[in-house]
Order: C-alpha cells, then sequence, then structure tokens
C-alpha cells in the first residue's frame, strides 16, 4: 500500500478531486454549450456534406484550416468528445460516492437528535410536560406521515428523530444515471446501425435493393458489415404532390412496393409515417422531379435516359444534367468517337411563366413545364476516375475546352424535338417523379427513449422531492421539537408549525409560535 | 375569424402598452414594497415592517388599473390565439408569429398566476408586459403571415406536443428572466450601485425573494423544457428517420439546455454565490433568444419551414 503515499499518486487523487468538483463539471458544462455553437453556424458533413463542399470551395483560405480541426465535424470532433467525455468522467466520479452514500441512507435509521434543538433553523416548543404515551402518539403521527421514525431512550428522555423526502436523491441519482445511459444509447446505435440515402425514381425500372452499392450515400457503424443489411426491394409506383394556389406544399404521398422475405406488400410512404420493415426504417425527405430525355445521334441510333434533377427552391426550380457518354459508335468501323460524347446542363421548371427567360418557375407541379438545355461535345471526363457530381458538368473539362457548348441553348416542351449542330437529335419526352429516402437501423433507439424516459422522471424526483429531518425530544419538563430542511425548502415553516400543532396533546395549546428562519412570505 | 383574430393581437398589444405606462405610473410615484422583516430580527422577534414612504392612492390605483389592463390584454390575447387555431384548423403554433403568440400568452399566465401568490411583485409587471409587448409588436410587424394550413413536414400530432411544450417552457423562461435581471438589478443597488439599470432597484423585492422566484420559476420550466426536446426527438424519428441530426434548432435547444441545466446546478452549489445563478439565467434567456429569432431568421435547416 505504498504506493498510496507516492508523490504522483497524491497528484493523480488532487487532479480527481479537482475533476469530479462541482465547479469543474459547471466549467465543463459551459464548455459543451459553447463547443456545440460552431455546429450550427457552419456547415456539417453528417447534415450537409454538399453544403460543406460548396463551403470548401467558396473559403479557400480558412475552409482548410476550420477543416483540419474538426469544424465541419463538430459533434464528432476529438475537442467535442473530449469535453463530454470529461463531463462524464467527472459525472460518474461524482455519482458513485453519492449513489453510496444514498444506499446507506436509505438503509440506515435517521441520526440522533441534536443536544440544543432550538439551535435548528426551526424550532418550537410543544408542551411543558411530557409523558411516555407521547412518544408513541407523536411517532404515530410523523409514520402517517410518511416520515421516516426511530425512537431512542435515554434515562426518562426519549427523542424521535424522523426524515422525509428521499426522493429528491433518488430522483437526482436517477438523472444522472440516465444521463449515462442516453450515452451508451447512443454508442450502441452508432456501433450497430447502418444508415443510407437514396433517390429512388418512379416506375420498376429504378427499384432499389438493399445493398450498399446501391446507396448514394452511406455509412456503417463500427460492427456492422456489408453482409449484415437486412435484404428487401423497393420500387416507387406512385408519387402525389398536393400545394396550395401559393404553392405551399399540402402533402407527398408516395405508394411503395416493398419485397422483403420473397411476399410483396403494397404500402404508403408519407412525410412523419415512416414505413417500419424489418430491419429499418425509409423515411421520405423530399421529392422532385426527372426529365426523360432520347438522344439520336448522327448514325440514328436512339440513347434513353432519365435522370433526376436536384429541387433549388420551393417551386421546384430544378438543375441538373443529362450526359450521353456513349454515344456516335460508327456502325461502319465499331468505334466510339471518344470526343464526340455528348451531355447537356439543364433547368427545369414544372410551372414557367408568362416570360421563362426569368428561369424561375411559378409553381411546384407541372402545369406548364419547360425544360431548357444548353448541349455540350466532347470529352464528358467520366473515365478519369475523379469523383464527380452526377449534378453538374465536370467544369475542368469545360475549362480545359475539351468539353464544349454545342450550339444554341434549347427550351423545350414535352413532346418537342429539337435539332443539333450535327444533325443529332434531343426530344425531351416528359418527367418521371423521384423521391429521396433516408434508411436507417438504430438499435440503440430502445436504449435511448427508456433512457430519456427515466432522465424525465429523475429530474421530476429531484425538482419536486424535499429532504427534511424533524426531532422530537420528550421530557418529563417537556416537548421540544426542531427541525432541518436539507436544500432549498420555502414551505418548511409552514409544514413544521403545523407538525408542532398537530403533535401537541389535545387542549393544549403551543406557547410558542413556532420560529423558523426560512420566512418566504412578504406583506 | 383569422381578421378576428388579427384585431384581437391588436388589443392586445394596445393593452400590454397601456399596463406598462400605468405600471411605470405606479413604479415612479408609488412607496416602496413592504417588506417583513421578521427573520432578520431574530426568533421571537416581532414582525417589522420596513415601509419607506407611504405609497400615493393615486399611484396605487395607477397599480390596479395596471393589473385591470394585463387581465384585459391577457383575455384578448387568449381569444386571438384562440381564433387564430379555429380559423386555422390546427394547434395554433404552426409558425414562428404563432409561436410568439403562444409562448408570450404562457408567459403573462405564469406572471399572473406569479402574482396571486406574491403580490407585492406586482411591480414586475411592467417589465413583463415591457417584454411581452416587444415580443409581440415583433411578430405583429415582421413576422405575421396569413392563416394557412401547414407544410407536409409538420402534419402530426407531435406539433400538439412538442412545439406547445417548447412554447410553454419559453413562456415561463420569459418569465423567469424578469425574476432573474430584476434580482440582478436589486442586488446592484443593494451593493451601492445607482446608476441605471440599478437605480430601478429601489422599488423592488428583497433580492433574495426575488432570487426565489427565479429559482422555482425555472425549476418549473426545466423540466417542461426538456420534455419539449425528447418529444421533439421522437418526432424527429418518425419524421427524418433519425433521432438527433444536429440541425441548428436542435444545438440551440442543446445549448439552451445545458445552460438552465448548469443554472439548476450551480444554484444548488452553496460555493456559488447566487448572483452567479442569475446570471447564468440571463445567459439562459440569451440562448432561447437566439434560437427563437437567430436560428429562424439566420440559419437554414431541418426546421426551416417553421421558418417566419
Amino acid at each position: 500500500m505504498r504506493w498510496i503515499f507516492h508523490p504522483a499518486a497524491s497528484v493523480a487523487r488532487r487532479a480527481w478531486r479537482q475533476l469530479t468538483s462541482m465547479r469543474t463539471a459547471l466549467m465543463l458544462l459551459f464548455l459543451l454549450a459553447v463547443a456545440a455553437i460552431p455546429g450550427s453556424v457552419l456547415p456539417q458533413r453528417n447534415v450537409s456534406p454538399e453544403k460543406v463542399r460548396q463551403y470548401l470551395a467558396l473559403h479557400k483560405q480558412w475552409g482548410p484550416t476550420l477543416d483540419r480541426f474538426f469544424f465541419f465535424d463538430v459533434y464528432g470532433s476529438p475537442w467535442f468528445s473530449a469535453i463530454y467525455l470529461l463531463l462524464f468522467v467527472s459525472l460518474v466520479g461524482c455519482l458513485v460516492p453519492r449513489f453510496r452514500a444514498h444506499a446507506t441512507a436509505l438503509l440506515r435509521v435517521p441520526p440522533k437528535a441534536p443536544r440544543h434543538l432550538h439551535r435548528l433553523p426551526a424550532h418550537a416548543t410543544v408542551t411543558a410536560s411530557g409523558a411516555a404515551s407521547d412518544v408513541d402518539r407523536i411517532r404515530l403521527l410523523l409514520k402517517k406521515r410518511r416520515f421516516r421514525t426511530v425512537v431512542r431512550h435515554e434515562g426518562d428522555v426519549s427523542e424521535i428523530s424522523a426524515e422525509k423526502g428521499y426522493l429528491k436523491e433518488t430522483g437526482n441519482l436517477l438523472f444522472h444515471f440516465a444521463l449515462l445511459s442516453l450515452l451508451f444509447g447512443v454508442a450502441y446505435g452508432s456501433w450497430f446501425g447502418w444508415h443510407g440515402n437514396r433517390l429512388l425514381v418512379r416506375g420498376p425500372d429504378f427499384a432499389f435493393c438493399n445493398t450498399l452499392l446501391n446507396y448514394d450515400e452511406h455509412a456503417l457503424g463500427a460492427q456492422v458489415g456489408e453482409n449484415d443489411l437486412p435484404k428487401f426491394c423497393l420500387q416507387m409506383d406512385r408519387f402525389a404532390a398536393t400545394y396550395l394556389p401559393n404553392g405551399q406544399p399540402v402533402s407527398y404521398k408516395a405508394d411503395i412496393a416493398v419485397t422483403q422475405d420473397g411476399s410483396v406488400s403494397h404500402r404508403v410512404l408519407q412525410v412523419n409515417d415512416p414505413l417500419r420493415l424489418d430491419g429499418a426504417n425509409v423515411s421520405l425527405l423530399g421529392h422532385g422531379y426527372a426529365p426523360i430525355l432520347v438522344y439520336t445521334d448522327k448514325y440514328g441510333k436512339s440513347h434513353r435516359n432519365v435522370s433526376a434533377f436536384l429541387p433549388q427552391d420551393g417551386m421546384l426550380r430544378s438543375n441538373g444534367v443529362v450526359t450521353f457518354p456513349d454515344v456516335n459508335l460508327d456502325p461502319s468501323t465499331g468505334k466510339r468517337d471518344e470526343k464526340a460524347q455528348v451531355g447537356f446542363s439543364g433547368i427545369y421548371l414544372p410551372t414557367a411563366p408568362d416570360d421563362p427567360s426569368a428561369g424561375t418557375s411559378a409553381f411546384p407541379a407541372e402545369n406548364n413545364p419547360r425544360l431548357m438545355l444548353q448541349p455540350y461535345q466532347g470529352v464528358l471526363g467520366f473515365d478519369a476516375g475523379a469523383p464527380l457530381s452526377v449534378y453538374t458538368l465536370d467544369q475542368r473539362q469545360i475549362d480545359a475546352g475539351r468539353l464544349k457548348k454545342f450550339g444554341e441553348p434549347l427550351m423545350l416542351k414535352p413532346g418537342d424535338t429539337a435539332a443539333l449542330p450535327d444533325g443529332s437529335k434531343i426530344e425531351f419526352v416528359g418527367t418521371e417523379q423521384w423521391i429521396s429516402v433516408s434508411i436507417r437501423h438504430d438499435p440503440g433507439q430502445p436504449i435511448v427513449l427508456g433512457g430519456a424516459i427515466a432522465l424525465l422522471t429523475g429530474l421530476l424526483g429531484s425538482l419536486t422531492g424535499k429532504r427534511r429531518r424533524v426531532f422530537f425530544r420528550i421530557t418529563p419538563e417537556g416537548i421540544t421539537a426542531g427541525g432541518l430542511p436539507r436544500g432549498d425548502y420555502p414551505g418548511f415553516a409552514d409544514e413544521f408549525a403545523d407538525l408542532v400543532r398537530a403533535a401537541a396533546p389535545a387542549a393544549t395549546v403551543p406557547d410558542q409560535v413556532p420560529q423558523t428562519d426560512q420566512v418566504e412570505e412578504v406583506v | 375569424m383569422g381578421g378576428l383574430s388579427n384585431q384581437l393581437l391588436v388589443v392586445t398589444i394596445f393593452s400590454y402598452v397601456l399596463a406598462m405606462m400605468a405600471y411605470a405610473i405606479e413604479y415612479a410615484f408609488g412607496g416602496r414594497s413592504l417588506i417583513a422583516r421578521r427573520a432578520l430580527i431574530g426568533a421571537g422577534g416581532p414582525m417589522v415592517l420596513e415601509e419607506a414612504s407611504p405609497p400615493s392612492s393615486g399611484a396605487r390605483n395607477a397599480g390596479i388599473a395596471a393589473v385591470g389592463l394585463t387581465v384585459f390584454g391577457y383575455a384578448a390575447h387568449l381569444v386571438a390565439l384562440v381564433t387564430r387555431g379555429i380559423a386555422a384548423g390546427r394547434a395554433p403554433w404552426g409558425n414562428m408569429y404563432e409561436f410568439v403568440m403562444m409562448a408570450t400568452l404562457v408567459g403573462v399566465t405564469v406572471w399572473l398566476v406569479v402574482l396571486t401568490k406574491w403580490r407585492n411583485l406586482r411591480h414586475l409587471g411592467l417589465f413583463v408586459t415591457l417584454v411581452a409587448s416587444i415580443l409581440l409588436a415583433i411578430a405583429g410587424m415582421t413576422l405575421y403571415v396569413p392563416v394557412g394550413p401547414l407544410v407536409p413536414a409538420l402534419h402530426s400530432y407531435w406539433l400538439v406536443i412538442h412545439v406547445g411544450a417548447a412554447a410553454t417552457a419559453s413562456g415561463i423562461f420569459l418569465v423567469g428572466f424578469v425574476a432573474a435581471a430584476m434580482h440582478l438589478i436589486r442586488l446592484g443597488h443593494d451593493n451601492g450601485k445607482r446608476n441605471f439599470p440599478y437605480s430601478l432597484g429601489e422599488r423592488l423585492p428583497q433580492a433574495d425573494v426575488l432570487e426565489r422566484a427565479t429559482f422555482r420559476i425555472h425549476a418549473f420550466a426545466f423540466p417542461i423544457w426538456t420534455f419539449g426536446v425528447i418529444a421533439g426527438a421522437i418526432w424527429a424519428e418518425a419524421a427524418w428517420g433519425r433521432y438527433w441530426n444536429w440541425d441548428p434548432k436542435e444545438v440551440w435547444s442543446f445549448i439552451a439546455w445545458v445552460v438552465y441545466a448548469c443554472y439548476l446546478h450551480a444554484r444548488s452549489t452553496p460555493s456559488v454565490s447566487r448572483r452567479i445563478t442569475s446570471w447564468i439565467a440571463v445567459l439562459g434567456w440569451a440562448t432561447m433568444i437566439v434560437n427563437l429569432f437567430g436560428v429562424n431568421l439566420v440559419a437554414s435547416g431541418l426546421h426551416s419551414y417553421a421558418g417566419v
């Protein structure tokens, strides 16, 4: 046991005491609040990776530095984690001794009455004489009021010690242990959970099956492997949206065919009404339009493409690109002209206003659809291996002159066909609806929910419970009483006065008004 | 119904402003409140009432008129909110305008309850009606939107629970903030500061009375706020598939929760002075305001549809 006296051990002990002190906990709580702020100001990767990319592109000077210090992943950053982990360590260090003390307090009888009852914050003389029968009577009175009591005798002096309000500390401990269970639930969910996002275009050609390859974006927990994903397939059969005349959406509804365990079920997916499948939940996040284009190249071969466009505003003005990388295959040589790939960058207006050149949509539903396209020809840059957005053309290729504008901008209605300079044609057939869904499995959820309920229960107990002790000393010379509220309890004076009044034997009046320091009422 | 609601809101704001003026008259010309000093005299001593100058009857009448105007404004406020709800056919807290109306209504409710409990806190009505009429005026002038149905994301009974709890807690925190600020002013006055706003402290109730009211109001609001956040998380799970998204509104709700948790912890730590705890309460209200105005008007996130 000599190591206990080692200087290092004493430093460690002091550090531990420091860490588990309330002051440190308060500082850490404040730090936690402050550290959370950047996450609400800067875009976060876990919420909107696209916005982070935009921010980094706009702020070339600050961006990388902020990124290095995890300002785009605040809630998973080492410094944020350090704060809450320290806070939880401090919490455990504080809770364990309190838990032990409370358990002992629950098992132990109330302590001996102090020698001088009149030094307690509340005290009174009940009567000028006492008898043995008073002891049982007062004890019964206290028990009726759900005090925990003990009687101690010393010669002809009897003392009753009573205590009540253990709920406060019980609630307090429950609240803090619930916080720990929340942390555990969150961690468990991130280890064993997974999620992915996916655009789902209407129709059987675009059905989606739950494998990682099929996700636009996904994240697996540390304990989840690619093969652990539950097997199911989703196909959207119909999508319907209704709007107010001012364009505000009223309802979104998607009919989904779910194939799981070999059987097909037809379900309805709505906002606030996710599909709860076996092992995953599917939530509806957004929707938009995917123009259908048919490109007929100069050799007369047609290529069909359905490309989802991203909505830019509430009226669903949508941007996107349509690419045809495999066109212009010379039938005589069987070779593809690498430099004659075709792409279109486009803006889709579901309801074009009277002056469509304004480039805004007047309504989110397709009342007067127009597709504006700028054709490009050249090398799309798909083979370079660099990651590309599927919603924009590769600007590097355009800047380098490898991808050039190919004729004038086009404005098409559904069914319209336009000719391009080399005699090829582009036809705007119409649109398909698409929805974006989030598919998620979080096994930590029940733990977190249970923790949250326990937290609230504990909180109510700790805020409403009031710990207090009262003592009665019964001697032949009289009965005296003292009371001690532990913690803030303004109503104690009244409760004590009431107790003293009730403790006085019938037909005697307390000869002194009970006095307390805890005066709350003011005139 | 919607038009009636709008007119009633104007009536409400006018009543509160008039009440505020009446409170101010009482405040300026009335005497100091009577304060029991029984505790300071000690056990067994007679109760001593300290009274600097007897309040004039005019000031007293102004005070009574102020309470009457507050109650009148409150009734108009309540009916304005109810008619708004009837006009929209849903809970009347589906956007920021309605949220502010609801939160201030809760605030004034709490204030009236406090008034029945601690009559001598009547002076504080000046500050409660001040904050309430400023918030309502902002709501009426810049946040107003016509009555209308909600976006699909808000079609859920959780709207009633989650937003109702958040607005209720906000309203109670508002009164808690007023009490905390009064406590700080009174403390400053007691410590000899005489410049504005400490000069107001002279007529305020005793510091420890204000402090205890501050604590009890916050202890009442905090579980409601906690419940609101939990209900929001449950709703988020159904709506977005994930119970916590670190959306700006969530971040600031979390920050406010942490700051108020800090307040309650500091309050139960004897070594932390009551001046500091009240400052933490004021800070908590600042985070609530950032959450209401800053996040709704500046940041964009998942809660944006609730925007203005």
